[in-house]
């Protein structure tokens, strides 16, 4: 439960941490440390290097411009959860950020980190499939743009290079005729998903226009449950129908089996995880 | 007997003495609560080094080689120890309080993963923890064995080479190099022949899974010999230092007098710290090579993998009965996995411990237990949890059975018990396996419960969601313990008999000082005491301190485990002080120049009946002890008493239970738990509430969560905290708590033990409760834990999630 010898740099701005991230041979970024340190502390990590990005001022911070809402990639799972302009415009991020872990966690943790971690039981990454969000990321090269869709994959796998930072994260807010369902299983506080399931409904009048289907846990990373959208989309939603998108989730998964459950289990868990996230979508789309 | 009157429930305010009854807050929350504890870890000594484990990585190997070179060379480590090193020291292998040797550093071979292999000594537990991994350790693997049920086929592979060909074990005559013993109680031939002819017989396989109590402190010492005065002192995270201070004393060869172990503040010890480990006896090595204060403090997976685990009991349960359910004969089988070294620490002569209490709260003519103990590639240990050695096992098989009785024949389960209790009038009751219960009133018990509930009404509404489909169930159990090990004619540890022992001092101004044999870990030993001694000698209790846990000071105990300290050191309290109170009495009769037959106590004084005004109160009286006292009486005032327990005591409840289960997940909610407990005459009313609510949830993580598996290869699975399930407050039911007082009738004041009985209680409760969310669909029993997915896979084989779309 100590980790082995490493050297430790606080980096006063994005470009000061990129430098070092090219600079010192297999550097690590820390963020709140709540990924990064256990996997140190049972030296299943060893990096000999670590450039804390705690005191940069650009990746902090929460705002709306318009109809995008900004979110900086140090912004702590707390710092979600009071968020009143995510209250108000993102509830989704809110509620999936109360469930993530235990209080001292969500001190502690940030939505960057839990993104580029790459364990599929994060549960911002589905979040992000969900919200079809779009990630700032900075490199030597300066600043691009990358849209969560198609940015995990695979286990500690994603779409960034080894000398680049997540700067921050946008969403739309969310529209009159849209709802969200968010439901996550788990064995206990401070537990990982044994599923869960991010939903993003749009109606138009009686029909689903446009539905995401975020699923955590079930596959090696987040995944969108694309045929059960592809079933429900442009459809006047009823049981029937859900039912049918369930299969169609079963089929769309393949987790691990571990203590949390069989790889059958967390594929109905993921199901009925679905199941209840569009029926409170629905719901709140409607009302 | 009387339930819920006041005198047992006064409020602190109102009882200026603050005694027995006086829901007072505890003494040692002041510094609990700011941090001022003073733990193992908490102690720092000029010098000391840091020990850490080099572990195995297999759970069963031959060791080809060792290496500890490149960890030597390391700066900042001072030693490297093997099994090699230990052995001309003859210490490579230790007693277990069990009858078994159990090795300190892996000899030869590896018998379970994580096992201890080397020692590193380094100035740092930073520097100690990266030498470990520059030890090499070079393994060849062997068969694993890690189900207990194919310990004993032919071609099992051999865990115990030391032990080939030694067939007479500690216990009985072993019948395969994987046996550890055979134990039996009670009447084989009359069992079956009521078996035979029964009308009903009911039969029900159980697994009792491999949990662990995961106190919030793990194990450790500092282990500081003091070469110039041969002087060994070890601050030791132990239950039971006395025990302790005699295996060290026997093993190190150091006499008795110069080894001083003391146990401080104890966080949390359930069973898990009452044995000898291998870190404590290494790190007392290394100070006595090394001639510095040596470190070790295990980390929470080293704890979970390898300290003491609780039950791994593979049960049957089985009960003839007549047509009405009135029992006629009941018998149990057990298969006790003990891991790879035996190393339970039960009283010696019962390798069970007191499984033989299976025959519960139930009038059983005839019974006979069979216990069948064997080796496997996994920790030692048996000796936890929260627990009267083995108790929660035998109430767990004989409740789940009369549950499956009541079934069986279409009898309420609280009806089936109603009919089969041992009636009040029946006590001192003889059990078929031998014990003598003595004192009892489960209906009492039951029926209150009953009512309190409205379980004719829950029943009624269980009725309405069978019919719609949703599951809900009433667990219900009323179980009997057996605590207070216990009687020297058939307790010992190690040859030395189960008293306790306490030491009273009545200073001069009438304060006092008592130091007892037990150790406090939680439980609040020294509010209780206290408040014991307050009401024998009627000096408030807040002027009474209490000192456990130091071998140099303390009188000789057998420690704190098995709701002992109430029942036995509760006991040697209430004689000690009532030997002083005898003094006392003859210097009051003294100053007032009367004969001591004249006088009354009351309260805190004697007074001269009759005559009113003319009395002592004890603190005049403490005065003249030291000073004015009946010629040829020795001054002072003081006393000691080593209590041996004539029985054990029973505290006995009723738990009831309510469950809903979410049949599309698996998910359980507890929606109601009520538990009554009776623990005699209740000393501390808040004390024992919360230890209620400490056992509870205790009970509620086993049963629904907490389980150590091993895989094939017998890598330890769930050894850390994100899978080993420990409740937080959000997961943990609301609880309802109530009592009845039936005194114990050869206790000097009454008491009982009381902080084992939540979880024992509700551990089958839970299970009840469960397997009757189903019990209409023809399931008698489910095994633990009913953690959502094990739900579940039951849900879905009895075809109950399928939606209607
Ligand atoms: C007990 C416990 C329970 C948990 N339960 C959950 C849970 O239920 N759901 C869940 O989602 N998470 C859970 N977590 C993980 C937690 O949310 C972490 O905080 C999160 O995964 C990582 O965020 P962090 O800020 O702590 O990142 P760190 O641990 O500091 O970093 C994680 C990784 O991301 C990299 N990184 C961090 N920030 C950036 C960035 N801006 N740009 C590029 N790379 C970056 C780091 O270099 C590192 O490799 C749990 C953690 C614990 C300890």
């Amino acid at each position: 439960m100590i980790t082995s010898q490493f050297q430790y740099h606080k980096a006063s701005s994005i470009e000061d941490a990129i430098q070092k991230l090219q600079n010192e041979e297999d550097a690590k970024l820390l963020a709140g440390g709540h990924s990064l340190l256990p996997m140190m502390k049972l030296r299943f990590a060893e990096p000999p290097y670590l450039i804390d990005i705690n005191d940069i001022p650009e990746l902090q911070g929460i705002d709306l411009q318009g109809d995008t809402i900004r979110i900086g990639a140090m912004t702590t799972e707390n710092e979600l959860i009071a968020s009143e302009i995510l209250q108000q415009h993102c509830p989704l991020l809110v509620e999936a950020a109360k469930l993530v872990a235990d209080p001292q966690v969500r001190n502690r943790g940030t939505i960057g980190g839990d993104i580029v971690h790459g364990d599929p039981g994060n549960d911002h990454p589905a979040v992000m499939l969900a919200l079809d969000a779009n990630f700032i990321i900075q490199g030597p090269d300066g600043k691009r743009e990358q849209p969560a869709n198609g940015f995990f994959l695979g286990t500690y796998w994603n779409e960034i290079a080894e000398d680049e930072i997540l700067v921050a994260i946008e969403v739309k807010a969310q529209k009159d005729n849209q709802g969200f369902g968010y439901h996550k299983l788990k064995r206990k506080t401070g537990d990982y998903a044994v599923a869960g399931s991010p939903v993003m409904l749009t109606l138009d009048g009686d029909k689903c226009s446009d539905i995401r289907i975020g699923l955590t846990n079930v596959a090696p990373m987040a995944i969108r449950a694309t045929e059960a959208e592809n079933l429900l989309k442009g459809q006047e939603i009823d049981s029937a129908l859900i039912e049918k998108a369930a299969e169609q989730v079963i089929a769309a998964c393949e987790p691990a089996e571990d203590l949390r459950g069989s790889s059958e289990y967390k594929s109905h868990m993921a199901a009925e995880m679905v199941r209840r996230s569009i029926q409170d979508a629905l719901q709140r789309a409607r009302s | 007997m009387d339930n819920a009157n006041d005198a047992n429930n006064a409020p602190e305010q109102d009882d200026p003495i603050k005694g027995v009854g006086c829901a007072r807050k505890r003494k040692e929350d002041a510094r609990f609560i700011q941090g001022k504890g003073n733990y193992v870890d908490d102690i720092k000594m000029p010098g000391m080094l840091f020990a850490d484990m080099v572990r195995s990585p297999y759970a069963h190997a031959r060791i080809k080689s060792i290496n500890k070179e490149k960890a030597l060379a390391l700066p900042g480590v001072h030693a490297v120890l093997t099994a090699d090193d230990l052995k001309p020291l003859n210490l490579h292998w230790m007693p277990t309080l069990a009858g078994d040797v159990q090795a300190v550093l892996a000899d030869e071979k590896v018998h379970f993963q994580y096992q201890e292999v080397a020692v590193v000594v380094a100035d740092n537990r930073y520097i100690a923890a990266d030498a470990i991994e520059l030890v090499e350790v070079e393994y060849e693997e062997l068969p694993v064995l890690v189900d207990a049920h194919k310990a004993m086929d032919d071609d099992a592979p051999i865990l115990r080479e030391d032990l080939v060909g030694k067939m007479d074990g500690a216990h009985s005559k072993r019948v395969h190099d994987n046996h550890i013993f055979n134990w039996q109680a009670g009447d084989k031939d009359a069992t079956d022949r009521v078996f035979e002819q029964a009308e009903v017989t009911v039969k029900q396989d159980m697994y009792y899974p491999r949990v662990h109590p995961s106190p919030l402190e793990t194990c450790g010492c500092v282990a500081s010999f003091d070469k110039v005065n041969e002087h060994l002192t070890v601050y030791i995270t132990s239950q039971a230092p006395h025990v302790v201070r005699t295996v060290v004393s026997m093993l190190s060869g150091i006499p008795e007098s110069k080894v001083r172990i003391v146990s401080p503040d104890i966080g949390g010890g359930f069973g898990n710290k009452v044995g000898v480990y291998p870190g404590y006896v290494v790190s007392i090595v290394a100070s006595i090579v090394l001639g510095v204060p040596v470190k070790w403090v295990e980390n929470r997976m080293e704890h979970l993998s390898t300290t003491a685990f609780a039950r791994d009991y593979h049960m049957t349960g089985e009960i003839a009965a007549d047509s009405d359910g009135r029992i006629k004969a009941l018998r149990v089988n057990v298969l006790a996995d003990h891991g790879a070294f035996d190393a339970c620490a039960d009283p010696s002569k019962f390798p069970a411990g007191l499984m033989h209490i299976c025959t519960g709260s139930y009038d059983v003519p005839v019974a006979h237990l069979n216990v069948d103990g064997v080796y496997t590639n996994k920790a030692p240990g048996g000796v936890a949890y929260r627990c009267s050695f083995r108790v929660t096992e035998a109430v767990y098989v004989i409740e789940r059975t009369m549950d499956v009785l009541a079934q069986k024949l279409g009898i309420d389960k609280a009806e089936i018990r109603r009919r089969n209790f041992i009636k009040a009038e029946q006590f001192p009751y003889q059990t078929a396996l031998g014990w003598e219960i003595d004192s009892g009133d489960y209906h009492t018990a039951l029926e209150k419960v009953l009512e309190a509930c409205d379980y004719e009404g829950l029943r009624r509404e269980q009725q309405e969601k069978r019919e719609k489909g949703e599951l809900m169930g009433i667990g219900l159990v009323t179980f009997t313990e057996i605590v207070g090990a216990g009687p020297t004619r058939n307790c010992d540890i190690l040859g030395v008999g189960m008293f306790d022992s306490a030491e009273i001092r009545v200073h001069p101004t009438g304060s006092v000082i008592a130091r007892m044999g037990t150790i406090t870990q939680g439980q609040g030993h020294q509010t209780t005491y206290a408040q014991i001694i307050a009401s024998e000698l009627g000096i408030p209790s807040d002027e009474i301190s209490i000192e456990e846990g130091d071998t140099d000071t303390a009188p000789y105990g057998l420690g704190t485990y098995g709701s002992r300290s109430t029942p036995v050191g509760g006991a040697a309290t209430a004689v000690a002080a009532r030997k002083i109170r005898a003094k006392a009495q003859k210097i009051a009769a003294h100053l007032l120049e009367v004969s001591e037959q004249d006088l009354e106590w009351d309260v805190d004084r004697f007074k001269v009946k009759g005559v009113p005004g003319q009395e002592k109160t004890m603190k005049e009286i403490a005065w003249a002890a030291y000073n004015d006292r009946p010629e040829g009486m020795e001054p002072g005032l003081e006393a000691v008493d080593y209590y041996d327990p004539p029985n054990f005591t029973y505290p006995f409840g009723t738990y009831l239970c309510v469950v809903d289960i979410d049949k599309y997940t698996g998910v359980t909610k507890v929606r109601r738990f009520y538990a009554l407990d009776d623990c005699g005459t209740r000393i501390n009313p808040m004390i024992i509430e919360g230890q209620i609510h400490g056992g509870l949830n205790e009970g509620f993580a086993v049963a629904m969560g907490q389980e150590l598996p091993f895989d094939e290869q017998g890598n330890i699975l769930g050894n850390t905290l994100m899978d080993y399930f420990i409740p937080t407050f959000v997961e943990t039911p609301k609880w309802e708590t109530d009592y009845t007082v039936t005194p114990s009738p050869h206790h000097p004041i009454g008491a009982k033990g009381v902080a084992e009985s939540p979880h024992v209680g509700s551990i089958p409760t839970f299970t009840s409760a469960i397997v009757d969310a189903f019990s209409h669909l023809g399931t008698t029993h489910l095994d633990m834990p009913h953690n959502a997915f094990r739900l579940w896979q039951h849900i879905r084989e009895l075809g109950l999630d399928k939606r209607t779309g």
